[in-house]
Order: structure tokens, then C-alpha cells, then sequence
């Protein structure tokens, strides 16, 4: 007979256990499992060979590589910065209880739920060079279309635009979160303390929302970095691969080109891109100010 | 020359209107307490003196200048705020030079400014802490610093020590009546404490139902309460107050019947009051006190027994079911359920009209 005692030690546990289990098994287990494979060559069949850290030696050296990386630091580049203005921007103008900000909020919001085959169909409309909205826009200015998807100069920024249009509503609403957290009366405090709007965002706002920054932009530069399916369905990685990011290489190296283990060893390259990375800002942002 | 001027502020939400045609003037360097209970207009007035709230109608002036056109920043009044409303990023001395350096003060007249209010309200030590590391009562004082430097015409404090613990509360008492010794401008204080308000102001304004009910000093508030209201809301345990009939006779001074058939002769003027109309008798605890059951005005039982140590408070039931609060000696042997007799001092009791107007005793020759 088990005691009440006993019970309530393990009852913490039977709580935690169906999310620990499938996290063991889908996150934990496969992790580990792919640092296996990354020594490997493998393919698809499970047909195993071990070449020890060779498949890193190849990857360091292989130009291809080299380019889907600065792809991909080029889109971060592009992407998190303004994302994060806008949807900062976006937050303040819609951070007030009146119905049309609620709606506005909702309409801001809905292009993340779209998947990204629909969006990448959308933006299609807009950017393709013969028909696309811009095209039909500068032909009505009397002007050539742009080959969004075909010029190796404009495929990344054309990325870019894609992706922050579809990710502005996660930031958005954690800015808003972020924004209703800041108490009114220090807004108050401020005005008779004769500070203007600016320096009220300056000194008031963008403090109290610091966290908030903090978190979207790792957020986003950890989820850019992992960018997959806009350029596959929208460029597919070209021309030449001037628009190939790292997931992109990875997902054509493995089932492409069915060298598992190679693409295994270019996704753990990835996850330390991406651990370095966010650890960095975190640093570069924490270090300064001790927290209260 | 007046300090602050109001005339006729007028202030609604909506379909509800929060203050209707309230008019005051304060004197150069006059601390004046906005007393009232929740929802009766206080803290909208001052929110609207501030600048934070404007109102639907009516003037403001400070020193004879239109203020309530301007935003709060111009209008040389400052706030200390119920929660303190500091900066929680900035450390206190970025705290307190905000406002100075947002109007452009010369860096070292800041820091002149800074150092001294920091001085005065010692809390020089921690002028490079965040408000975060300080106590409720350092915070309090940070706020008071800050608006200390800025030098206005007007302070305004926003129920300033409603956060803080009962021992806390009586030392910053202290600290806002050294406060305005130092200061060369006039305070106003929203209050719902009725103690705090007695022992700050020079002149209270009690507020309720969106109007001012009376304005005077403090000791004129409690001995001369214009109306029922007042008299009910300041004073502490509050006034009782018996329905009461005029009785016909011929002296100068009113005699009335209480419900249980009880006779007080008072030292109100009979002819200021309504004929043939329903009174209220106000009696203040200190003015009924116990005697034997037979020896006193009236008879009662007793309910509740509140020993404060150098006073007993009686609260009794009268045979009418009035309840009455009565004053005993501090070694009262009095137990709840005793009958005792209650001796009124009808000297000093009050009459309330049927409008609510207060009647007060003449001052004896």
C-alpha cells in the first residue's frame, strides 16, 4: 500500500512525465542521435560508416556551404532589425484601447497564422517580374519590372520582405505585452516632469520594454537563422544559390542528395551558429546593467 | 496675492459627472487637504490642477497665471504620486534631475539642487541606487526630493502616505509638515485620512458627491461642521447623530426631544432654525458620557466596549434603537449588555436642519 507521502513525491513527476517523455523523444533523443550521425556516412536506408569528425573537415572547406551561411547571416541581417522596428513602431501606434486598434491588432496579427506555402503564394503575386503587383506598379510608372526572384542581387531582400511580413505578428504582440506592463503614472510623472515625446520613449518606454527587446530579438535572429521554407518555395535557393540558407543546403544535401550524415554534421554546425549567436546578444545586453 | 484660483471646474465622464462647479482660492504658501471619501472628486481636481485631466469647464490660475491651457510640464506645479511613480530604470539621482534637465537647468545648477534636497531629506547614500533597492519609505522620499528640486509654485500630493506602514505613515507625517517649512510654495494633499488632514493643512476642504461640502480650518471643521456630512466624516469614532424635535418655549436657545423622549437643552440659537421641520441632534463621543441608569439624560445599553487605554468608547443603544457612542474613563468597568445612563452635553451638541445645514452652539459669555 503506498503511503500519501510517497504518492506526493512522485505526483510532481505525473504531471511533467507525458510532456518530459514526448520531449525525450522528439527533441532530446533525435539530438543526440543526429550528433551520432553527423560522425557517420550515412544515407537514408541506415546504412552506417564511421569516418569520425571528416564530414566537418568537408563542410569547413566546401564553398557551397561557405555561401548558405552568409546567405543566411545576410537575411538575418535583414530581417531582425527592421522587423523589430516595425513591429515595435507598430505596437506603439496600436497600444490604446479604442476598437480600431483591436482591430488593426487583429489584422497586423493574421498573416502569422497563414502558412508559409500561402505566403510565399502571395508574395509571388506581388514580386513576380511578368505579372506581380510591383511589376504592374512600375509599369504603370513607365518603368521596367524588377526581377525579384531572378536577380542574384534582389532574391535575398526579396526574402526579406516575405519574411517580415509574415512574422510582424509575434513581435507585435509581445511589444504590446510588453508595453501594458509599463505603469501609467510614471508616463504621468514624465509629463509634468516636462519630457517630450521623444524622450519619453527615449527614457521611459524603451527601458521598461528592454526584456521585451531583448526576447524578440533573439527570438528572431535564432528562428531567421533557421529560414526554410519561403526561400525553397520562392526562389528554391537561386539563381545559383545566391539565396540558399543553411536549413535549405542541409534539407538538399540530406534528401536531395541523400548524405545524411553529412547534412547531419551541417545541421550541428547550424545549432552552434545559432547557440553562439543568441548567447552573444544575451551577453552583450545583460553585461552592461546588473538587474534590480 | 492667492496662490492657486479655481473657478467653477466642472469635470464629467461620460454621462457621470465627477465634479460640478467646485471654486476655490488657497493664499500664498497655504497647505490646503482635499479630504473625502473614494469617489468624491479629490483626486480628479487634483489630476486636473496637474494638467493629467481636463477639465469640461471653468479656470485654473496659479499665481495669476492661466495654467490649465498648458500641458503639465508648464505649468510650474509638481506631483508626488500615490505610488511614487519613480523612474524604475533610473538611479535616484537621475530620478530627481529628469524634469530639471528636460527644461534645459544648467548641468551644475542640477547637481546643486540634487545634492541639496538629497541632504535635507537624507538620502544622499542612495542617490546611485535604482528605486527598486529602496525601501517604501526611501521611495517616498525620493519622490518628495524630486519634486523638491524642481522648485514649483505648487506641490501636489496624491494621498502620500496611503503605502506606507502605521509607523512609517507618522514619520513621513512629520516629514511633510518639515516639508512645507522649507518650501516656498503652497501644497495641496489628497486625503481620505481625516488625521492626516487635521494635522497638515492649514484649511481642509472636505469633498463628497462632487462638490465641496466646506472649507475652513481644521479645529472650524470639527467644532463648526457646515453640514450633516462633515460633521459624520471627520471626527473619530464619528458623530452620532438622533433624530430630534423642536420644542416650543421661549428661551433663545434650541431644546429638543430625542426619539426615546429624552430632553437636551442646547446652545443653539433657536430662531436660525426651521420651524415645525425634523432635526438631527450631532453629538461627539466626548459629549456623552456614563452615569448610573437613573442619573443621566437618558438610558441605554451597552453594545460594544472599545478600551483605547486613556479613554473608553461606549457604543449603546439608546430605547429607541438609536445608537449613541459615548466617552467613559480609560479604567472603565462598564461590560457589554450593562444598562447605564448617558449624560449629554448639550452645550456642546450641534442641530442639523432637514436640508442637511449644520447649527452650532454660541460660544458661552
Amino acid at each position: 500500500m503506498r503511503t500519501p507521502g510517497s504518492w506526493r513525491r512522485f505526483e510532481g513527476y505525473a504531471f511533467v512525465g507525458p510532456f518530459l517523455l514526448l520531449y525525450i523523444f522528439i527533441l532530446v533523443y533525435p539530438l543526440i542521435l543526429g550528433i551520432g550521425i553527423s560522425f557517420h556516412r550515412a544515407d537514408l536506408f541506415g546504412a552506417r560508416q564511421w569516418v569520425g569528425t571528416e564530414n566537418y573537415a568537408r563542410l569547413l572547406a566546401d564553398p557551397v556551404f561557405h555561401q548558405s551561411v552568409g546567405n543566411s547571416l545576410k537575411l538575418v541581417l535583414l530581417i531582425v532589425p527592421p522587423l523589430t522596428i516595425i513591429a515595435l513602431a507598430l505596437a506603439l501606434a496600436l497600444n490604446r484601447p479604442t476598437k480600431t486598434a483591436a482591430v488593426f491588432r487583429g489584422i497586423f496579427f493574421s498573416s502569422s497564422v497563414l502558412s508559409v506555402t500561402i505566403v510565399t503564394l502571395i508574395w509571388r503575386f506581388v514580386l513576380t517580374p511578368d505579372a506581380g503587383l510591383v511589376a504592374k506598379a512600375m509599369q504603370a510608372l513607365g518603368r521596367d519590372p524588377i526581377p525579384f526572384l531572378s536577380d542574384p542581387n534582389l532574391t535575398i531582400p526579396a526574402l526579406a520582405i516575405t519574411t517580415i511580413w509574415w512574422c510582424i505578428g509575434l513581435p507585435m504582440m509581445l511589444f504590446l505585452a510588453g508595453l501594458q506592463q509599463i505603469p501609467g503614472d510614471i508616463y504621468e510623472a514624465a509629463s509634468l516632469d516636462k519630457a517630450s515625446r521623444w524622450t519619453t520613449f527615449r527614457r521611459i518606454t524603451l527601458p521598461s520594454i528592454r526584456r521585451t527587446l531583448i526576447l524578440v530579438v533573439m527570438l528572431q535572429t535564432a528562428a531567421q537563422l533557421q529560414l526554410f521554407g519561403q526561400a525553397q518555395l520562392l526562389t528554391a535557393g537561386g539563381p545559383s544559390g545566391t539565396s540558399r540558407p543553411i536549413v535549405l543546403y542541409i534539407y538538399e544535401v540530406a534528401f536531395g542528395r541523400w548524405e545524411l550524415g553529412y547534412a547531419a554534421a551541417a545541421a550541428e554546425l547550424l545549432f552552434l551558429i545559432v547557440l553562439a549567436v543568441t548567447l552573444i546578444q544575451y551577453w552583450a545586453v545583460t553585461r552592461r546593467e546588473p538587474e534590480r | 496675492m492667492p496662490s492657486l484660483e479655481l473657478h467653477d471646474i466642472r469635470k464629467a465622464y461620460g454621462d457621470t459627472l465627477v465634479l460640478d462647479g467646485v471654486s476655490l482660492t488657497m493664499e500664498a504658501c497655504e497647505f490646503v487637504a482635499f479630504l473625502g471619501p473614494s469617489g468624491s472628486g479629490k483626486s480628479t481636481l487634483l489630476r486636473i490642477i496637474a494638467g493629467l485631466e481636463t477639465p469640461d469647464g471653468g479656470e485654473i490660475l496659479l499665481d495669476g497665471r492661466r495654467i490649465d491651457q498648458l500641458p503639465p510640464g508648464e505649468r510650474d506645479v509638481a506631483m508626488v504620486f500615490q505610488h511614487y511613480a519613480l523612474y524604475p530604470h533610473m538611479s535616484v539621482r537621475e530620478n530627481m534631475s529628469f524634469g530639471l534637465r528636460n527644461a534645459r537647468v544648467a548641468r551644475e545648477e542640477i547637481e546643486a539642487r540634487v545634492a541639496q534636497a538629497a541632504h535635507v531629506l537624507e538620502i544622499e547614500e542612495q542617490l546611485d541606487k535604482k528605486p527598486g533597492q529602496l525601501s517604501g519609505g526611501q521611495r517616498q522620499r525620493v519622490a518628495i526630493g524630486r519634486a523638491i528640486v524642481k522648485q514649483p509654485k505648487l506641490f501636489l500630493l496624491d494621498e502620500p502616505l496611503s503605502n506606507l506602514d502605521a509607523a512609517l505613515r507618522l514619520r513621513t507625517r512629520v516629514e511633510i509638515a518639515q516639508l512645507r517649512q522649507r518650501v516656498d510654495a503652497a501644497l495641496i494633499m489628497v486625503t481620505h485620512d481625516q488625521a492626516e488632514a487635521m494635522t497638515l493643512a492649514d484649511r481642509i476642504v472636505v469633498m463628497n458627491d462632487r462638490r465641496i461640502q466646506q472649507v475652513g480650518p481644521p479645529m472650524e471643521i470639527y467644532a463648526r461642521p457646515a453640514n450633516s456630512f462633515v460633521a459624520r466624516f471627520v471626527g473619530s469614532p464619528a458623530m452620532t447623530l438622533a433624530s430630534a424635535v423642536l420644542l416650543p418655549g421661549d428661551g433663545s436657545f434650541a431644546r429638543v426631544r430625542l426619539g426615546d423622549g429624552a430632553e437636551v437643552e442646547t446652545r443653539v440659537v433657536a430662531s436660525g432654525l426651521p420651524a415645525d421641520a425634523p432635526l438631527h441632534l450631532g453629538l461627539r463621543p466626548e459629549n456623552v458620557t456614563v452615569t448610573a441608569p437613573e442619573a443621566g439624560t437618558t438610558k441605554a445599553k451597552v453594545e460594544l466596549v472599545e478600551r483605547l487605554g486613556d479613554r473608553t468608547l461606549i457604543y449603546a443603544r439608546l430605547a429607541d434603537g438609536l445608537e449613541v457612542t459615548a466617552q467613559d474613563e480609560g479604567d472603565s468597568r462598564i461590560r457589554l449588555g450593562d444598562e447605564i445612563g448617558l449624560r449629554i452635553d448639550g452645550g456642546a451638541a450641534h442641530l442639523f436642519g432637514p436640508d442637511g445645514a449644520g447649527h452650532h452652539a454660541e460660544p458661552a459669555a
